[in-house]
């Protein structure tokens, strides 16, 4: 009788708390809205089952609860019941996944347009580059990564001569342009993730992963690392900001390009502010 | 299909005269037993092919030369099966000093298969292909180690058979011993084939195949 | 293994040579009984599950109430989580499932004497035994154990700057594919005892549901922890001898590293492919556990007995086929995406049926609120919110904020840890009385039950906003998040002081245990007049052999409860039929033998 009460209760208490907590996804900073419309499709769907079996139970639990000289009915199984049920859960399965099947097409697919950003994590910062003025990203080798080229660039690729380089946890991007992310780690697993952008990938070592999104908001976001990266993981923190493409150009004017770099101190090298960030030990 | 009429019966549906038999399958338990185990090693062996064509397709794979010894000892190994064989059939026809006989050939050549493949694991090491040189090499140690460790195994239930082989033995305990040891060894063998093609595969030039795994497997691009 | 004496094997020799223990020490360390070996199984995963629920506390400490406790640093913290996983997962749950209940219950629901290998049944404790010596043994080494989390990805598990990358990932390591060994000596006794060992009239759709889950569950651990062998040994030779398989060229902390090449997402998928069965195999068998105790205790057959079956197939089977719902945002492939998403979301249906069977079962029941039925209840619930919140993760793009938050940790625990644990403490209370002879005091099972289900609820369910909100999981410091308000540092203290109660509940549950072992009421030999063969027996607990002189002859199926007609709301699976006059061992049945 109690057990009833209780699981109805939990029922009630438990919509109850999702429409009165505050704590509920960060408001959304760029165009992946559809992710979280197929969210709450999942939401809705799955509350509304959760609600109805649990419900379910507890009446069933009250109503037959054992009586004296009371006896069960003997009903080795319904075919029609049975199939009934399976597929009106297909039909729900089915809502579910279609919409995120949509949306997934659209995550993998990446706008021509977009504008290529490189994301390098290791332990346990981040730093970024971005191609410069030719557009292609020069190739890199983890073999050549040291103190005097941390990103690891091939110094004898002419593409990667003029690659912005941006040795600290601070990534600006324009507002309004589609961005592709690709991300590369140096040593060991870490992900990219922005709470308010919603989209995250994993940065594997001997491997270039990649994303994309259009910031859609101006403002300042925290980078997450989420992927186990070592005892720092949890200090492993980084900054997009979002800015007008007025405010944006002149960031990255003050950036040196690998050639400025390689030629000694360029403008703008900040090189201790990377290094002293994130690491905890 | 009699796993299909199994999984429709209706068990409530009560027919009083009928109590079916013993349920079992129409095999000896330790067969079954056996049979289970040879799916898990199956399995076992299975992904460590699929991680070999997955590593193999990485780019810096250089394929290791078939030493001409492994031939040898691949003969030896399946001529220890044929006599094995024998022994198992002499058994089942009461021949019990032919299947002595060859139990212990059997067991002798397996001996000197296992010690033929540490002779290639020195000659490789002397070679210059160590273990770590390159995940080709890496691989080919591996796959033959656990291939050597599983024979080794087998090994030790075929030396508990064969002390029970005296003239006094249970001739349908041994029956079935040897049996089971047939079983384990011919699995062995098949098992060794498939690795030894493998290695054989590379050497002749799988890159191609390596090439349309990373595509699928790995569908970012492999460090630069 | 193809060497091992056979017993139990009727047919074959009418009177069973069953091995029988002549020293205390036979009969109960070196023990081949199938109940002794279950019980050695149950205390030791239990054991060990205590230090895994400390771990969980101090890691809580660590959430609700940052820098209380002075010597939990960062690196602590981490092997906290990673051994608190690893022991719930592997050491508990796998264990006490398959290598406690299997054991028990196994050969008496089928009425088999004994496992067929009772010698290599014996071993497989022993081995596991080992296997968690070696696992606990990390806790002492320099460095201690391993901090790399339950995943062990490399290169991080084992390069520097992960805690316990000196030995503690090695023993770590060593455990892992010892503890597979043990798995597989036990997985083959559990298969082939229920593939050889059933009694007379006692067909495959006869057997308890409890059986079939354990059965399936078994047959996807076999299949599936080789994965977790194959990709253990190989992380091994890259850790010891700087092999390649996993690590790619490195940058470690400044320095270059020796290897080259390799790709840590064939780890990962070596590793899923273990690890999504894995989750099934200890959710089935508290699927078929909860079955049996709804069923007994709701006097009522299982509704869709069939359906029930197949849905463990086919859970069993599609459960090998979604393994990278684990790896959507790895960098893998991103059109395997639109694959296992599909697959995910399919293996939700087999699932709803199972739930939808459970609370029909309920339906017209005649149902007796005990101790194991609340379980069984709790479980329901529990197992429906978590499952639930698996359908957001396992559609691939909703999954992409959620993925490595809270969210996700709020999701397993819930279907793959609190679930399994309230099928866990349903079965312990059921079938104790079998075990023992005695009952589990029931005010304190009362108890003990509300505070284990509404606390896990309250920790978990609130959990699940937090991952909304985007809290990343496996944290030492989640202080200064813009986008984390303050609040949610509330509900992380008020969470773990929950948690905090939850676990000191569970003394009472180890206190009723022990003291109803020898103060418990007198159970009789079937407390819940149940039908299954197990309530059957001769003696209460069982004697050596389970079935005195002879074995039961099965006559129905497992659920003959409430059978319009029948003088009593229960008739017993060798209860004979009446109507034929067939009464027992004496009919004249030819039984097709080999």
């Amino acid at each position: 009788m109690a057990v009833a009460i209780v699981l109805a209760a939990l029922v009630l208490v438990s919509v109850l708390f999702s429409v009165l907590s505050p704590w509920w996804f960060t408001p959304l900073a760029s165009n992946w809205g559809m992710i979280d419309k197929t969210l709450f499709i999942t939401f809705i769907i799955t509350g509304i089952v959760f609600a109805a079996v649990s419900l379910f139970m507890a009446y069933a639990v009250f109503r037959f609860r054992h009586r004296d000289g009371a006896k069960a009915a003997y009903e080795p199984e319904s075919k029609r019941l049975e199939i009934w049920l399976t597929g009106v859960t297909s039909v729900g399965i089915a809502a579910m996944l279609a919409p995120g099947l949509i949306v997934w097409d659209d995550y993998v697919t990446v706008p021509s347009e977009a504008s290529v950003v490189e994301v390098v994590g290791q332990q346990w910062n981040w730093t970024f580059r971005l191609p410069g003025a030719d557009g292609v990203l020069g190739t890199v080798d983890a073999r050549r990564i040291g103190s005097d080229n941390p990103f690891g660039l091939n110094p004898d690729d002419p593409k990667g001569q003029d690659d912005v380089l941006v040795n600290a946890n601070e990534l600006r991007l324009p507002v309004g342009h589609p961005v592709k992310v690709v991300l590369r780690s140096i040593d060991v697993l870490h992900d990219f993730f922005v709470p308010q952008i919603r989209a995250k990938m994993d940065l594997v070592p001997g491997m270039v992963t990649y994303f994309w999104f259009t910031p859609e908001k101006v403002g300042t976001y925290e980078i997450l690392c989420a992927e186990l990266c070592g005892a720092g993981h949890s200090a492993m923190r980084g900054t997009v900001t979002v800015v007008e493409e007025a405010e944006y150009q002149p960031w990255l004017r003050g950036l040196p390009t690998f050639a400025q770099s390689q030629a000694g101190n360029g403008p703008g090298r900040r090189r201790d502010l990377a290094q002293d960030a994130g690491a905890p030990r | 299909m009699g796993l299909i009429r199994t999984l429709a019966a209706k068990p409530w549906v009560e027919a009083a005269e009928d109590i079916p038999a013993w349920g079992r399958l129409p095999l000896p338990t330790p067969r079954v037993g056996l049979l289970v185990f040879l799916a898990v090693v199956t399995v076992l062996f299975s992904l460590l092919v699929s991680a070999y064509l997955m590593r193999m397709a990485l780019g810096d794979w250089v394929p290791m030369p078939v030493p001409p010894l492994l031939w040898a000892n691949t003969l030896v190994l399946v001529l220890s099966c044929a006599v094995l064989h024998g022994a198992w059939a002499g058994a089942r026809r009461g021949r019990l000093a032919a299947a002595r006989t060859g139990f212990l050939a059997a067991g002798a050549g397996t001996a000197a298969f296992l010690v033929g493949q540490l002779v290639v694991w020195r000659q490789l090491d002397a070679a210059g292909f160590l273990v770590a040189t390159n995940p080709a090499n890496t691989f080919f140690y591996l796959l033959t180690a656990l291939h050597g460790l599983h024979l080794l195994g087998g090994l030790v239930a075929w030396g508990r058979t064969a002390i029970r082989l005296g003239p006094d033995a249970d001739l349908f305990r041994l029956r079935q011993s040897i049996g089971l040891c047939t079983v384990y060894w011919h699995f062995l063998l098949l098992v060794w084939v498939v690795l030894f093609a493998l290695l054989l595969a590379d050497d002749a030039g799988a890159a191609s195949m390596a090439e349309i795994i990373r595509s699928i497997c790995y569908g970012g691009r492999p460090g630069a | 293994m193809a060497q091992t004496v056979v017993v139990g094997d009727e047919h074959a020799h009418g009177e069973q040579g069953l091995h029988e223990p002549k020293s205390f020490l036979t009969r109960y360390i070196w023990s081949q009984d199938h109940k002794v070996i279950a019980i050695q199984y149950s205390i030791t995963a239990i054991a060990v599950g205590l230090i895994a629920l400390v771990l969980s506390w101090l890691m809580r400490m660590q959430i609700g109430f940052p820098s209380s406790l002075a010597f939990i640093d960062q690196d602590r913290y981490l092997q906290f989580v990673t051994m608190h996983g690893m022991i719930m997962v592997i050491y508990l749950l796998t264990a006490l499932f398959l290598g406690g209940f299997g054991n028990y219950l196994i050969p008496l629901m089928i009425g088999a004497r004994d496992m067929v290998f009772p010698y290599v049944n014996m071993l497989s404790y022993w081995t596991y035994l080992l296997s968690v010596l070696v696992l606990v043994a990390s806790f002492f080494v320099p460095g201690g154990p391993t901090g790399a989390g339950w995943t062990l990805y490399p290169p991080q598990a084992i390069l520097p700057g992960t805690p316990g990358q000196e030995w503690g990932i090695i023993l770590m390591l060593v455990s892992l594919v010892i503890f597979v060994a043990a798995f597989t000596m036990g997985g083959l006794n559990y298969v082939t005892t229920v593939l050889q060992a059933r009694t007379r009239g006692m067909t495959m759709m006869r057997l308890p549901l409890t059986v079939w889950s354990i059965f399936t569950s078994t047959i996807l651990g076999l299949l599936a922890f080789p994965a977790l062998f194959v990709s253990g040994v190989m992380m091994l030779l890259d850790r010891v001898l700087t092999t390649s398989f996993f690590m790619p060229t490195v940058v470690s902390m400044g320095q270059q590293l020796d290897h080259a090449g390799g790709s840590p997402l064939l780890f990962q998928h070596l590793f899923w492919f273990f690890g999504h069965p894995e989750v099934y195999i200890v959710a089935l068998p508290a699927f078929g556990v909860v079955s049996d105790l709804i069923s007994t205790h709701a006097r009522k057959n299982i509704f869709g007995y069939r359906m029930m079956v197949w849905a463990i197939l086919a859970i069993g089977v599609l459960s090998f086929i979604v393994w990278a719902h684990h790896m959507y945002v790895s960098g893998m492939n991103p059109y395997f995406g639109f694959f296992f998403a599909t697959t995910t979301l399919i293996i939700a249906v087999p699932t709803a049926i199972k739930v939808y069977n459970w609370v029909l079962t309920l339906w017209e029941g005649d149902i007796h609120l005990t101790v194991p039925m609340l379980f069984a209840l709790a479980f329901i619930l529990t197992f429906v919110a978590g499952g639930m919140s698996g359908l957001f993760l396992g559609n691939v793009v909703v999954d992409v904020p959620l993925s490595d938050t809270y969210f996700v940790v709020a999701h397993f625990h819930m279907v793959m840890g609190v679930a399994p644990v309230l099928a866990v403490f349903g079965g312990m209370y059921h079938w104790y009385p079998k075990v023992t002879g005695r009952l589990l005091n029931d005010t304190l099972g009362k108890i003990h039950f509300w505070v284990t289900f509404l606390g896990t609820y309250a920790i978990y369910f609130p959990m699940h906003y937090l991952g909304f909100v985007g809290m990343p999981r496996r944290y030492y410091d989640l202080s200064g998040i813009s986008a984390i308000p303050h609040s949610a540092q509330t509900l992380n203290a008020f969470i773990t002081v929950v948690a905090l109660v939850v676990g000191a509940a569970q003394a009472l549950f180890l206190l009723n245990l022990v003291w109803s072992a020898f103060r418990g009421k007198p159970a009789g030999s079937n407390p819940w007049r149940a039908t299954t063969l197990e309530w059957q027996t001769p003696e209460t607990p069982p004697g050596h052999g389970n079935w005195g002189p002879r074995q039961p002859i099965v006559y129905r199926w497992a659920y003959d409860y409430s059978v319009p007609g029948a003088p009593e709301d229960f008739l017993p699976q060798n209860h004979p039929p009446e109507r034929s006059g067939v009464s027992g061992a004496g009919a004249d049945v030819r039984h097709g033998g080999h």
